[in-house]
């Protein structure tokens, strides 16, 4: 009898049972649908998410190379480590590893990725040689990963550093020509999509979305050669003066192109730790100094050009100084009558002003003018100075007659070499750049009858009558001019710092190369003639013979004296 | 007929499964299941032989353990139960003695020679015990010795829980209360016990480790900690729903192969399952383990005495316990408790013990048979 009870309720307790493990199992099914059919998309998208990444790929950035393909600039492929601090945080006890690995202290790495926690991405250290790289992987620490990179070397290291300037750790450029033309050079980073594990290694990729397009390469006009050879004797001299700083130029005025370019003080751009902010400007292209007598040329070049003055013409310099506006010019001594050409031989600022004083302001602001004084060259260099060439309006009649000696207005070396290239080619003005096939427009600024006389009095200051006897190249013809320049200060000029400039040209009759040399404060001897224009002599001597240029100016004959007559006549 | 081949061979396995007390229906569906468990199991430890080595020795050592389990006859079972059960609590004891030296959760007992884990143990010992207590007494059993019946599971429940092992407690508890439910405990105290564990929820809850009230609440809202305890969770539930109707093909799942999901071949086998085969695969394997239980209770229906009606009654239910808060816990249902997938997930020492559970029903129902010749 309790059997039927028994049986009574088995039945009953049967059939919920039963119906408890149905519902129980329904409530799974139901769940199952909810997550693989209902919410399925969007916990597909979760999970992808989660394993699939778009990563960057970076691109090579260019190469910048001389003008015969030397390499001036390469990139090197390195590895990044990074790290998602929240991931990496759970290896904690693992960190002293990495930190060895990496170089750095065990607890500056906490700091860093503690610090971050809340973020994903940290790069723990930039910039390794991917050897290291593949063994910080091969600890298999969550969340750390490489990204490949592109490091900046720089071949002629402190010799090109101003020129070519440098990039920064995310491989932009940040100075020089690096800067000016870092779109080209960068490229663009491809994009690619990769399945990535819980560790962050990618395990496949997917697809790719966007391809890496590479930087371009970039060939420079300079001639790594030329370049070198003025950076060695620009830092002799600079050294031997004790002169604050220095510059050398080097063009072709045939193309307006650089041919080289150094500066003192350098630095070295492939180790830049304790770089001086001074050693960094490319000071040829953005420091401005007044011309002095290296812009008495374009004083005469403008008095032929108008017509106004007889060839033949003789100013009278006696007593070697004249008043104007109650200022004394003056001279070193009394040179009596010169003729045009002896007003560059002697450099007479006497003559020079008087010359300045028979011309019309706006023809001699012009004359100043079209040769690119007050002017960018439009090469483009970032930070590159316009110099300063005041409108004739507002000179006064001292303001004109300083300006014939080169006081009152400034100029950048390139500037400088620009205007001499004028002379050089003939009176066509070649805008100065650094890139070949750089688009500039070539433009006639003075008579071509002018610019060779001009040039052939420029012959004589090259001589033992001149003032640039050191300046000479032996087997070659040099035309050219010194400046010797008292520092503007504020108030004034300074009576015992000095610019020492020498801008000249060679070989005279067909100029291949134009120099401009400028030693900012030499202590000693402070004479263009002295200081610059020997520093002129070695450079051009040495990138004639690289350039294979005939000597045009036989041993023993004189060059100065051809010139002279020539300019005499 | 003699003569044919097939005919003979029938009889040789029926005859050779009667004398070793194999039940063939339960058999092959286990087999099914530990094989299907192989496969998934190849495929969420990586490929890893050395794995999958270490779990076929298990699986066959589980085997022995049923074929032996098999051959004790519920009579025996139910001599021993007192004695076992009376082993188990002191053995718990022990644990939770020895776990106050040491430090943190204690669940082993290090024999020398083997560890041993006297709660696993007590998932079958409890039923057995409880089965013991109402085998010879008039059914269905008067109140007074429903709070017995009750101290008996709840002894060992709360000591285990005491370890702390919430899985294991809840496993072993349920145990007990499905023999008690089995032996006709009316729908009045049934419903009146219900009703009193919701309101003990917030005393259970005063009770709770740290550790167990933040799954309670991460299991509430699994974004609240989502690189903590809610990341089990959160990419279980993709694991699962990325797979879809179909899955992603065997040795495919994104999640767990590119190793975000935890635990992936042990406690979160199933979402691996999910994401590989599809909504169709967890169904089918639902079903089979829902097979499983349905033979278990049909033993447990026909087994010959209170006893045994109410030991199989009960592993059975227990069984499909372990199945609910395994598969609830990585959808998402219930709250994450250290709970095994039966026969799937790898690990040794619940793969003995259901094996045990199973020799057991199988020892029921070939006992029957004999008894009944």
């Amino acid at each position: 009898m309790t059997r039927r009870r028994d049986k009574g309720l088995r039945f009953s307790r049967r059939h919920f049972v039963v119906g408890v493990l149905l519902a129980g199992m329904t409530a799974l099914a139901a769940r199952s649908v909810h997550l693989q059919v209902l919410d399925r998309e969007f916990l597909r998208e979760e999970g992808d998410a989660r394993h699939l990444r778009v990563v960057k790929m970076s691109a090579h950035r260019g190469m910048i190379t001389d003008r015969n393909g030397e390499p001036l600039a390469i990139s090197t492929p390195v590895d990044s480590v990074w790290a998602n601090p929240g991931e990496l945080m759970s290896a904690r006890e693992r960190l002293p590893e990495l930190a060895r690995l990496l170089g750095v202290p065990a607890d500056d790495l906490w700091q860093t990725i503690a610090s971050r926690a809340d973020r994903e991405f940290v790069y723990l250290r930039r910039h390794i040689n991917p050897d290291l790289g593949r063994r910080v992987l091969a600890l298999e620490l969550p969340g750390v990963a490489l990204q490949r990179e592109y490091r900046r070397f720089y071949p002629l290291g402190e010799v090109a550093a101003h020129l070519i300037g440098f990039t920064n750790v995310d491989d932009h450029g940040q100075e020089g020509l690096e800067l000016a033309w870092d779109a080209w050079l960068s490229g663009e980073p491809g994009l690619k999509r990769v399945v990535r594990d819980r560790l962050g290694r990618i395990v496949k990729d997917v697809e790719q979305i966007r391809p890496v397009r590479p930087g371009h390469d970039l060939r420079l006009s300079i001639d790594s050669r030329l370049q070198y050879l003025a950076y060695r004797e620009l830092k002799k001299a600079v050294e031997r003066h004790r002169a604050r700083a220095g510059s050398i130029v080097l063009l072709d005025p045939h193309s307006g192109e650089v041919l080289a370019m150094v500066n003192q003080p350098s630095y070295n751009p492939n180790n830049r730790k304790g770089l001086k902010v001074e050693a960094l400007r490319n000071r040829a292209v953005t420091d401005v100094f007044e011309p002095g007598s290296t812009v008495k040329p374009f004083v005469v070049a403008a008095a032929l050009e108008s017509g106004r003055v007889p060839r033949g013409l003789r100013i009278d310099t006696s007593p070697g100084y004249y008043r104007v506006s109650g200022h004394l010019i003056r001279d070193d001594r009394n040179n009596g009558r010169l003729d045009l050409a002896h007003i560059l031989i002697r450099s007479s600022n006497v003559g020079a002003s008087k010359l300045a004083m028979r011309l019309p302001s706006d023809v001699l602001w012009q004359g100043l003018s079209r040769v690119g004084f007050g002017q960018a060259t439009g090469s483009g260099f970032p930070g590159e100075r316009s110099g300063l060439l005041n409108p004739p309006q507002r000179w006064r009649k001292l303001d004109k007659a300083t300006l014939a000696f080169g006081y009152g207005l400034s100029v950048t070396a390139l500037q400088l070499a620009q205007a001499y290239s004028v002379l050089a080619a003939d009176g066509v003005l070649h805008p100065a750049h650094f890139v070949p096939g750089q688009e500039v427009r070539p433009r006639r600024v003075m008579r071509a009858a002018t610019a060779r006389s001009v040039r052939a009095m420029l012959r004589g200051v090259i001589s033992d009558e001149g003032t640039a006897r050191r300046a000479a190249v032996p087997g070659y013809s040099v035309a050219g001019k010194t400046g010797t320049v008292h520092k503007a200060v504020a108030g004034g000029y300074a009576e015992d710092r000095y610019v020492a400039i020498f801008a000249g040209m060679a070989p005279a009759d067909d100029p291949r190369l134009v120099a401009v040399v400028v030693i900012d404060e030499p202590q000693g001897d402070y004479y263009g003639g002295k200081v610059a224009a020997p520093v002129f002599s070695r450079v051009m001597q040495a990138a004639l013979r690289v350039l294979n240029v005939a000597p045009d100016a036989p041993a023993g004959l004189q060059a100065g004296r051809v010139s002279s007559r020539e300019g005499a006549a | 007929m003699k003569g044919e081949t097939g005919y003979d061979l029938y009889y040789l396995f029926r005859d050779l499964t009667r004398f070793l007390h194999i039940d063939v229906v339960l058999l092959l569906l286990l087999l099914t299941l530990a094989g299907a468990g192989l496969v998934i199991l190849y495929s969420a430890g990586g490929e890893n032989g050395q794995l999958m080595t270490n779990q076929l020795i298990r699986l066959g050592v589980a085997l022995a353990t049923m074929l032996v389990f098999a051959q004790i006859s519920p009579e025996v079972l139910k001599r021993w139960s007192p004695w076992l059960y009376g082993l188990g609590v002191l053995l718990l004891i022990a644990v939770l003695v020895a776990g106050e030296m040491g430090k943190g959760a204690q669940r082993w007992l290090d024999l020398g020679v083997v560890r041993f884990q006297p709660s696993e143990m007590m998932k079958l010992v409890v039923p057995m015990m409880v089965s013991w207590y109402f085998a010879d007494r008039p059914l269905p059993p008067s109140w007074r010795d429903l709070p017995v019946a009750g101290a008996l599971a709840l002894v060992p429940m709360l000591l285990i829980a005491r370890q702390p092992d919430l899985g294991t407690a809840l496993l072993v508890g349920s145990a007990g209360l499905f023999a008690i439910f089995f032996a006709g405990i009316s729908w009045r105290i049934l419903a009146g016990l219900g009703v009193a564990a919701v309101a003990a929820a917030p005393v259970l809850w005063h009770f709770m480790h740290d550790y167990q009230r933040q799954r309670v609440l991460t299991f509430l809202d699994p974004e609240r900690d989502p690189l903590g305890a809610g990341y089990h969770i959160i990419q279980s539930k993709i694991a699962i729903g990325s797979g879809g109707w179909y899955g992603k093909g065997w040795l495919n799942g994104t999640q767990s192969q590119l190793d975000f999901l935890p635990e992936r071949s042990t406690d979160f086998i199933f979402a691996v399952f999910g994401e590989e085969f599809g909504f169709v695969g967890a169904v089918l394997l639902l079903l089979l383990y829902l097979a499983i239980i349905f033979r278990g209770l049909w033993i447990a229906m026909h087994a010959q005495d209170t006893y045994g009606r109410l030991l199989g009654g009960s592993l059975s239910l227990t069984f499909f316990v372990y199945l609910f808060v395994n598969t609830g816990m990585v959808i998402g249902l219930l709250p994450v408790v250290g709970v095994p997938l039966p026969l799937v997930s790898y690990g040794g020492t619940s793969l003995v013990t259901l094996m045990a559970a199973f020799g057991m029903l199988m020892s029921i129902q070939s006992h029957r048979r004999l008894l009944a010749k």
